[in-house]
């Protein structure tokens, strides 16, 4: 109807083999991240662990999510969405670690 | 009225409340980073008594019903009514394995006496007592997400096979995987921050 | 879509549903906006009743017609009702709805079903509000806020209360929601971003608050209502919890949601001028933008509810800073009303007066809050009723003002029927009159030193409550006043008209009562909204 937003390519298909190598990585990363778990990097580990918990995330997002196809407009959405939410642990720990 | 049919549209509206539950559960998270800081001793100590397999196990479950119920879409746009609905059924069984594993993990706790208000738990430190309370309060939530998402997709699953989602309109069968993708997503950050704190 | 011979307004329609089914059930958006209507009055009458309970106790000191649990009650209560169930859908809920789509140049809301489901969740959220007044263990008595230790150890219906607030979230989000969606997808062809009326800019801010800051404190309600039942210790100290985490996650939401109130109020109030004076807004993209800003950085400035509770230093100073920065869009805002009044031939009538008087009480309220957002000013009037005074200035001289010049403003399109002006006018000095003799007082005795939420109170602060409680029966008559001649303008016989004030948007060129549909045809946009010149 009455839109003025660039549509995407409504037909967009994802192919099976798209998917399945998208699942083969993010279960590969399941099983990086448990075995980091075993190497002692003190406070490093809860790094590794978020990085590579963004990194599945990303993926998730982007292919299973269709966010690669959809209008940008989406994109800003989940990206907004995600840097509020990290300006809110920010802010938040501007009280608890400052104490 | 004769209401006009916008895919985008409905995605978006989809996306916003996908928004809203990364942020519910964002508050918890937020709870969680705050305690960790203050005691973050505690939280590895009690993390011990996770059992990481399970949560592992879990983990692959989930991802391969995200990957079965995004190939749906493949199989319905391909029009592939038949494999669709096996994909969704797949997608719906791994859940319910998921609930399976939760419940024996949850079973085993509350059996050792770990369960929010024991006498046990008010004995143990106070971050540990803090790191069960969350972790009941944050896999509760995140199971109900995953009993609603399986709600949704039988909705899914018998709207394909009577013909309502078919090859020209499947936007239904789009936001219920969205949905599901979401839990997927947000327990991909619960893993780590729970299971693999050791 | 064939509406060419389709002359039924949206109040004759009734699509072939019986008496009051054809409201409860129709997915119209205008219908929507009068259930809320409404159900929104009903509250704010119930609430203001409270609130004039409240002040009679304190026209005197000692025990006058209550006793302290019952005061409790009644201020915590006033507070539920008037914040979840009045000013946070207000203006969106009622005007938003009705006028979205029509400045929009759209035929409904993007999700018709969805937006009436949602008021079917207010009416839930209502009645369970209601219902923890009444049942269990008495009224809770936490005040409005919650705040831990006393909702997680308090014996009353706390538990009740928190759910009504946590489904009225979901309402809330719903709504906005569907806002976002509408403004994205559905505006009229040519109408760019830029050519889109400033009101429905406002919502669109809004709605995002809604979306993205009401999730936050359902999840804290429901930490609230876990800590009662299971003894988790979220915010229980003996339990190694931190009550200021509670604090933290409460106010994450509920300072936006100050703005959730007043955004759309201020855009209310960007409509109104430009059409009394005559003149195309001063500064459009300013606003517009201004809205965005302020959602943006009013996200950030929560801890300014926290300066005395033991919060860092580091954190008090940064909230205390952004406070300050969020003041400046809201004064760019003020000061591009003025410069469109600036110069315009203005006529002063009715919904004008209720515009203006927003203005002004708006900045009285805007610049006590500079005081409260000053760190060392702050720890002195903290918990005061200077507090009480600060805020009700800006919810109900803000938002409240501007729901009154918004119905002033729109009746006659809603309904196709005048009310009387002249009345309206001596309703409106009353109300002004009233407001400030109310809520005046209140800053005087705050600085003075008397405490918010006390049923009783030393001999010195006697004539400020005094006076304080006579303002608030002038204010209550002012009310019933305005209410009553806006009910009384169904017995007009001569019709408004399309468009009496000779407005320019987009809602005053369908007729009045707009037909179901809206448009019968769906305008094409090449001006901007304010083009006053033909
Ligand atoms: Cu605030």
């Amino acid at each position: 109807m009455e839109n003025h937003e660039h549509e995407p390519h409504e037909n967009h298909i994802t192919s099976y083999t798209t998917l399945a190598k998208v699942l083969i990585g993010l279960l590969f990363l399941t099983f990086i991240t448990v075995a980091v778990t075993g190497i002692h990097l003190g406070p490093l580990t809860v790094a590794v662990a978020l990085i590579i918990a963004c990194v599945k995330g990303g993926i998730v997002l982007t292919w299973f999510m269709h966010l690669k196809f959809e209008l940008p407009v989406f994109r800003y959405m989940v990206l907004g969405v995600f840097l509020l939410f990290a300006l809110i642990i920010i802010v938040t720990f501007f009280d608890y670690a400052f104490r | 009225m004769e209401e006009h049919r916008d895919d985008i549209g409905s995605r978006m509206g989809m996306w916003i409340f996908i928004f809203t539950e990364l942020l519910l559960f964002g508050g918890l998270f937020l709870v969680y980073a705050i305690y960790r800081a203050d005691y973050s001793a505690e939280f590895h100590t009690a993390a011990h008594e996770l059992n990481a397999f399970i949560g592992a196990l879990n983990t692959v479950i989930l991802l391969v019903s995200s990957a079965t119920v995004a190939m749906a879409i493949t199989a319905v746009q391909k029009e592939n009514k038949k494999l669709a609905l096996i994909l969704v059924a797949i997608t719906l069984l791994m859940a319910l394995f998921f609930l399976v594993n939760k419940y024996f993990e949850w079973g085993h706790k509350i059996h050792l006496g770990i369960y929010p208000g024991s006498e046990l738990l008010t004995k143990l430190e106070r971050g540990e007592l803090l790191f069960f309370g969350l972790y009941y309060f944050m896999t509760g939530l995140h199971g109900f997400h995953i009993v609603v998402g399986m709600i949704l997709l039988t909705v899914v699953f018998f709207k394909i096979k009577s013909g309502a989602i078919n090859a020209g309109s499947f936007v239904l069968l789009e936001n219920g995987g969205l949905y599901w993708h979401l839990v997927d997503l947000i327990w991909i950050f619960l893993f780590p921050l729970l299971y693999l704190l050791t | 879509m064939e509406t060419q011979n389709n002359q039924l307004n949206y109040i004759e329609d009734t699509q072939g549903r019986w008496g009051i089914f054809a409201w409860i059930f129709s997915t119209d958006h205008k219908r929507i906006g009068i259930l809320y209507l409404i159900s929104i009055t009903t509250f704010f009458l119930l609430a203001a009743l409270m609130g004039g309970l409240m002040r009679l106790e304190l026209i005197a000191p000692g025990e006058t017609i209550m006793d302290a649990q019952t005061y409790n009650g009644l201020f915590t209560v006033h507070g539920i009702i008037m914040i979840f169930l009045v000013v946070i859908p207000g203006l969106g809920a009622v005007f938003g709805n009705f006028f979205l789509p029509i400045m929009i140049g759209a035929r409904d809301v993007a999700f018709p079903r969805l937006n009436l489901f949602s008021w079917w969740i207010y009416m839930a959220g209502a009645i369970l509000a209601v219902y923890s007044q009444f049942a269990g263990d008495g009224p809770p008595d936490t005040g409005w806020t919650f705040y831990a230790p006393y909702s997680t150890e308090s014996g009353t219906n706390v538990v009740a209360a928190v759910f009504a607030a946590f489904v009225l979230g979901f309402s809330s989000i719903l709504t906005g929601l569907n806002f976002i969606v509408t403004i994205h997808r559905m505006r009229a062809p040519g109408m760019t971003w830029f050519k889109m009326p400033l009101f429905p800019w406002s919502l669109y801010a809004t709605a995002w608050i809604q979306v993205l800051a009401t999730p936050i404190v359902g999840i804290t309600l429901m930490m609230i209502v876990a800590e009662r039942l299971f003894q988790i210790g979220f915010f229980d100290p003996a339990l190694g919890g931190d009550p200021i985490l509670y604090q933290h996650l409460f106010w994450i939401y509920s300072h936006p949601a100050v703005y959730i109130m007043i955004l759309p109020a201020m855009g209310v109030i960007t409509e109104i001028i430009p059409t009394f004076a005559k003149k195309s807004i001063f500064g459009y993209k300013a606003i517009a933008l201004s809205s965005v800003a302020i959602a943006a950085v009013g996200y950030f400035v929560w801890g300014h509810h926290m300066y005395t509770s033991g919060m860092s230093g580091t954190a008090r100073w940064f909230f205390s800073f952004l406070t300050f920065i969020v003041a400046i869009p809201s004064a760019i805002k003020v000061f591009n009303w003025v410069a469109t009044m600036y110069k315009g031939s203005i006529d002063a009538r009715t919904p004008f007066l209720y515009a203006a008087t927003f203005i002004f009480l708006f900045m009285i309220g805007g610049l006590t809050g500079l005081v409260l957002g000053s760190l060392a000013t702050d720890v002195h009037v903290h918990d005061t009723s200077f507090v009480v005074a600060h805020f009700h200035y800006i919810i109900f001289g803000g938002m409240g003002f501007a729901f009154f010049a918004a119905i002033h403003y729109w009746w006659p399109k809603m309904f196709g029927k005048m009310y009387n002006e002249r009345v309206a006018n001596i309703a409106w000095l009353i109300t002004f009159v009233g407001f400030n003799v109310l809520y005046f007082p209140l800053f005087v005795i705050g600085i003075q030193g008397m405490p918010r939420r006390y049923f009783d109170y030393l001999p010195e602060f006697h004539a400020g409550h005094l006076i304080s409680t006579i303002g608030a029966f002038i204010l209550l008559s002012g009310l019933f006043l305005m209410i009553i001649n806006i009910y009384r303008a169904k017995k007009h016989v001569t019709p408004a008209g399309d468009n009496p004030w000779g407005g320019v948007t987009l809602e005053w060129q369908v007729p009045s009562p707009p037909p179901t549909l809206n448009f019968d045809e769906i305008p094409t946009i090449t001006k901007s909204p304010y083009s006053f010149e033909k």
